[in-house]
């Protein structure tokens, strides 16, 4: 209706319209005569009193069948019982009485305030004895529909058709031989296969926002984990990447696999309230395959960790440890004074009770066996030695044991395939002021597990950093002060003795502070990130020397293949400027770079291990020369097919320049008088403009002094 | 060859020049005073004293006998080239930014930035063949419809029809000289997405280069606005200049002043890279400079170029005979 109809409405119906006040008229509720309401608030109201649903609601069954007199009665002993459990809203006891025989037909329906309320009425009530004949079947209200639906012969469920799942490890088939990495910038994360060849990357998958922290790869590169509000999703698929599960965890923060990826476990960690207090922690452990959750662990943050400085607010992650090998049997937390060891057959503790070891501070397992490595410091000052003990799992026994004094700290090495462990050692000097490092090595896989003690050839050199060969009998030390440490190799073997450790070299001043072996060892790259401005060395320890130098600025991570073939280094978002990832070959070519604003992380995707036994391995690399023929065949051809493409595109972009610049140069010299006039008529154009060297001669009397000269006889 | 190094400002570097002939090279710094230098031996031949704030910009006529000047002083200056004299002052209300003279020397066009309630302006001026004659009358004024955003370079376009305007709104603008109608726009989606810091024409006007703190540097045609190519690269770029010789561009910049002082001078990227201007890649780059690059020149005959920084050094360079024989 307009404002003009209502002026004149008004006026026929004799209405002063400033007389009246609007606020005063009050509609009959519900009637709105056909003009809808431009009150949101309106809206909204229903829109919560919707939201409430049923699921405060219980049925209560089974209860006696009274007449009315008694109808007051029974109401009460409900009311009784229930409201011991929570609180029944205001009229919230509804007894249905049959209208024909004026009896109640047993059963009521009672409301709580919350769902929750409900759920917990409902299950400490069901079964509930009123007596003999009358035990309640308490249901929820929403159950009610499927309840009603139940038929009254049981069915044999339906086996369901096998669907064969999607061949989750296509990747490794790919043919040629390429493997892929995941990196994160800005709100992009995507999955490339590395085309060393091509040298660049091929995308496989790019989706924004596709996780809300970070991703990482399952250990056998099956799955890709995403973290999410919600919860965590793993990711994989035959040619893409698809949902394959998701694991219900709010706000989790950190996950970690079991090294043989079966389960997954989850992290989430709440600030408390009072600063006081420790936060709160809620770890659960997921079946990867069905999305079950096998477990969940809650706590304060010091049920989980030591004390010592944790990882993200609160434990130090991972607060499980997994034990060694692919059957994924065993984990292990680390508590105060105790370890708790779980197996995955129950989820529970071994023997249902955790090992007393007093003051512990570190457990580390062995990559391959269940057997835990673990350290005690030293107690009462010095009156009870530091100690490092072999457990093995789940026997509880202590397999070797060595005490250790005036030990200041210990950290423990496994290497990779668990046949050595290397424990370094510092040791407090006769002054007790400073300390200086040793090494203690355990041989695994020998009898009585000799241990054998290694001091470095300076004493007092300070240990940078330390660094098995991945599956390998060597490791590499930076020892020495900064800026200029020093690097040894040494050997778990002798030429002619094979129960002594080595020494196979020593590097002196280098720009290194950090080692990264390669993944099928025999190479390693001496790096030098952060304070050293990103110094590579590609170093080959089986010939010990140097096969490249390089420098990638100011680079942050470095990270090998699966396969020991690519290095890819990075510098992500810790730094603004140069933000990206290059690809270097094991011998340190470069390959490629990419530049990405804001790069937060790169991951290789890891490849199970081979079933190539080491016999084969070897028989393969001897022969090398006659398996690569037909690699080095396509790598030509490759290279041959880029050149073409490459001079093909030179080509066209020139022609197509060649094209705007005629153009230009007709304009140009139509336009050529036009440009005479506005230059007074001066002809020449600086480009047409052949210079004429006019010799011009100038004289100029520059000073002129008067000077007496003497003549002198 | 050993780059030639000319440390005659106290301040930052704010704009290169050279004269028609090549012999000749101007440089504007932050310090009041430009500059005057020999473009082969880098000798310093003379100063032009006179404003009194940085100057920012400046472009001398065809026969080398004017030059003009624009500086934060609010004031653009006419000189005498060969005695230094000022000749003529105009004066604006807010720094002037740009300046550059039109085919023939007739007109100039300056720019002025926004300042208190003045919106940033192009100005053009009739230049006097008498300095007797000099009026500080404006022939015609534009004003950006981006009126608080910074207009960093104005110049000619061919047969002085047009003027080219690029700024902090990250827009090229032509407008047309004798009506002072907006001619064209470049376009959002393939323009630069952060502010134009610098703008270079070729020598027959038919193409330009922009720089732009987006870290990229774009090649446009003149008359179309058509965007023809585009270089990136890892840092903003304040300079830009066009190899006049062979198809090179050359992009200078740099990480932010305020962040220089905080990172080592090797993650600036202080260098002037090459660009084949064809094919959009890197050629090389020459480093020396410890502050971001402000300004770049080629010396018109292609056989040398100069840069001046952050730093306060202009670095003079002839080009090796090896740069003339770059395969790519």
């Amino acid at each position: 209706m307009e404002v003009l109809d209502i002026d004149a409405r008004a006026a026929k119906l004799g209405i002063d319209w400033s007389q009246v006040n609007l606020d005063s008229i009050q509609l009959p509720p519900g009637q709105d005569f056909g003009i809808e309401s431009d009150d949101e608030a309106v809206y909204h109201d229903d829109q919560s009193e919707f939201d409430t649903g049923f699921g405060n609601i219980i049925v209560v069954d089974h209860l006696p069948v009274v007449p009315m007199e008694k109808f007051e009665k029974l109401e009460g002993v409900v009311k009784k019982i229930y409201n011991q459990i929570g609180v029944i809203k205001e009229n919230g006891l509804w007894m249905p009485v049959d209208p024909d025989t004026k009896m109640t037909l047993g059963y009521c329906f009672i409301e709580f305030n919350s769902p929750q309320e409900a759920q917990n009425a409902k299950e400490k009530s069901h079964g509930y004895k009123l007596d003999k004949s009358h035990i309640f079947a308490v249901n929820m209200f929403d159950d009610f529909d499927r309840l009603m639906n139940v038929k009254e012969e049981w069915e044999p469920p339906q086996a369901r058709p096998y669907v064969p799942g999607e061949n989750l490890q296509k990747w490794l088939t790919d043919e040629k031989a390429r493997d892929q990495l995941v990196i994160r910038s800005g709100p992009d994360t995507e999955v490339f296969w590395n085309d060393a060849r091509q040298k660049n990357p091929e995308p496989v998958h790019k989706r924004p926002y596709w996780t809300e922290s970070y991703v990482q790869w399952s250990p056998l590169g099956t799955y890709l984990v995403t973290l999410h509000k919600q919860g965590a999703a793993v990711w994989g698929g035959a040619d893409t990447f698809t949902r394959l599960m998701r694991y219900q965890h709010s706000m989790v923060k950190l996950v970690d696999f079991s090294p043989g990826e079966k389960y997954l476990v989850t992290y989430h960690s709440q600030e408390p309230s009072n600063p006081r207090d420790a936060s709160k922690v809620e770890i659960k452990v997921f079946d990867v395959r069905t999305g079950r959750m096998m477990r969940d662990f809650k706590g304060s943050a010091d049920e989980f960790s030591i004390g010592g400085p944790g990882g993200v607010a609160g434990a130090s992650w991972p607060v499980f440890r997994w034990a060694g090998g692919k059957d994924d049997k065993y984990f292990a937390k680390l508590s105060k004074n105790t370890i708790s060891v779980y197996e995955t057959e129950t989820f529970s503790l071994i023997d249902k009770k955790s090992m007393k070891v007093d003051n512990v501070v570190d457990i580390c397992w062995s990559p391959t066996d269940s057997i835990l490595s673990l350290f005690v410091p030293e107690q009462g000052g010095g009156n009870q030695p530091a100690k490092v003990a072999l457990v093995s799992i789940p026997s509880k026994v202590e397999l070797r044991q060595k005490n250790l004094f005036s030990v200041s700290d210990c950290k423990m090495y496994w290497q990779s395939s668990g046949e050595y462990l290397a424990v370094k050692v510092d040791r407090y000097t006769k002054t007790k002021k400073s300390t200086y490092s040793g090494f203690e090595l355990f041989r695994i896989k020998e009898r009585d597990i000799p241990i054998e003690v290694l001091e470095l050839d300076n004493k007092n050199d300070k240990i940078i950093a330390f660094a098995w060969e991945p599956k390998g009998h060597r490791f590499a030390v930076i020892h020495g002060d900064q800026p200029r440490p020093d690097v040894s190799f040494y050997s778990m073997k002798t030429a002619q003795n094979t129960g002594r450790v080595s020494k196979l070299g020593t590097l002196k001043a280098k720009q290194a502070n950090a080692l990264f072996w390669s993944p099928t060892g025999k190479y390693i790259i001496l790096a030098g990130l952060k304070g050293f401005n990103g110094q590579l060395e590609f170093f080959n320890v089986d010939e010990l020397e140097t096969m490249a130098t390089a420098e990638h600025f100011m680079a942050t991570d470095i990270e090998w293949d699966p396969t020991g073939r690519y290095v890819a280094t990075a510098v992500t978002s810790v730094h603004e400027m140069e933000n990206g990832f290059t690809i270097w070959s094991f011998n340190g070519n470069l390959l490629y770079r990419i530049l990405k604003d804001h790069f937060f992380q790169l991951a290789w995707r890891p490849r199970p291990p081979s079933f190539l036994t080491a016999e084969k391995e070897e028989e393969i690399a001897k022969n090398l020369k006659k398996y690569s023929k037909k690699y080095e065949a396509e790598d030509q051809d490759v290279s041959l097919l880029l050149s073409e493409q490459d001079r093909e595109k030179r080509k066209a972009l020139n022609e197509e320049w060649e094209k705007w610049v005629m153009q230009w140069k007709s304009l140009h010299e139509e336009e050529k008088l036009a440009r005479q006039s506005l230059r007074d008529g001066e002809v020449s154009d600086v480009e047409e403009d052949e210079y004429e060297a006019k010799e011009v001669e100038f004289e100029d009397v520059i000073d002129v002094t008067e000077e007496i000269v003497q003549e002198s006889m | 060859m050993r780059p030639i190094l000319m440390k005659g400002h106290e301040r930052p570097l704010t704009f290169l020049r050279y004269n028609r002939d090549g012999d000749l090279l101007f440089s504007c710094a932050k310090d009041h005073t430009p500059t005057l230098w020999y473009a082969d031996n880098g000798e310093r031949l003379g100063t032009y004293r006179g404003h009194n704030g940085a100057v920012w910009c400046c472009d001398v006529s065809r026969d080398s006998s004017r030059l003009i000047t624009g500086s934060a002083d609010q004031t653009a200056k006419l000189w005498d080239v060969q005695s230094g004299q000022e000749l003529f002052t105009f004066k604006f209300g807010s720094p002037t930014r740009s300046v550059d003279f039109s085919v023939g020397d007739h007109l100039a066009v300056i720019t002025t930035d926004p300042f208190m309630e003045r919106t940033s302006a192009i100005h053009v001026k009739r230049i006097a063949e008498d300095p007797q004659d000099q009026v500080a009358d404006s022939v015609l004024v534009l004003q950006s419809p981006e009126g608080r955003k910074r207009i960093n370079r104005a110049v000619w376009g061919p047969l002085n029809q047009t003027i080219v305007s690029g700024g902090e709104d990250a827009v090229i603008r032509i407008w047309d000289s004798e009506t002072g109608k907006l001619l064209k726009e470049s376009d959002g989606e393939v323009g630069h997405k952060k502010p134009i810091t610098s703008l270079a024409k070729a020598a027959d006007d038919s193409h330009f280069i922009t720089g732009s703190l987006d870290k990229t540097a774009k090649l446009w045609d003149m008359r179309t606005l058509t965007l023809l190519k585009t270089y990136s690269t890892v840092v903003p770029v304040n300079a830009v200049t066009m190899s006049p010789l062979l198809n090179h561009v050359v992009l200078g910049g740099g990480q932010d002043a305020s962040a220089v002082t905080t990172t080592d001078h090797r993650a600036g990227k202080f260098e002037a890279k090459f660009y084949d201007k064809i094919l959009q890649e890197e050629i090389g780059g020459v480093k020396g400079h410890f502050g971001p690059i402000n300004a770049l020149a080629f010396n018109p005959d292609g056989r040398s170029f100069s840069s001046g920084g952050e730093d306060g050094y202009v670095r003079l360079h002839h080009l090796d005979p090896d740069y003339f024989n770059i395969k790519i």
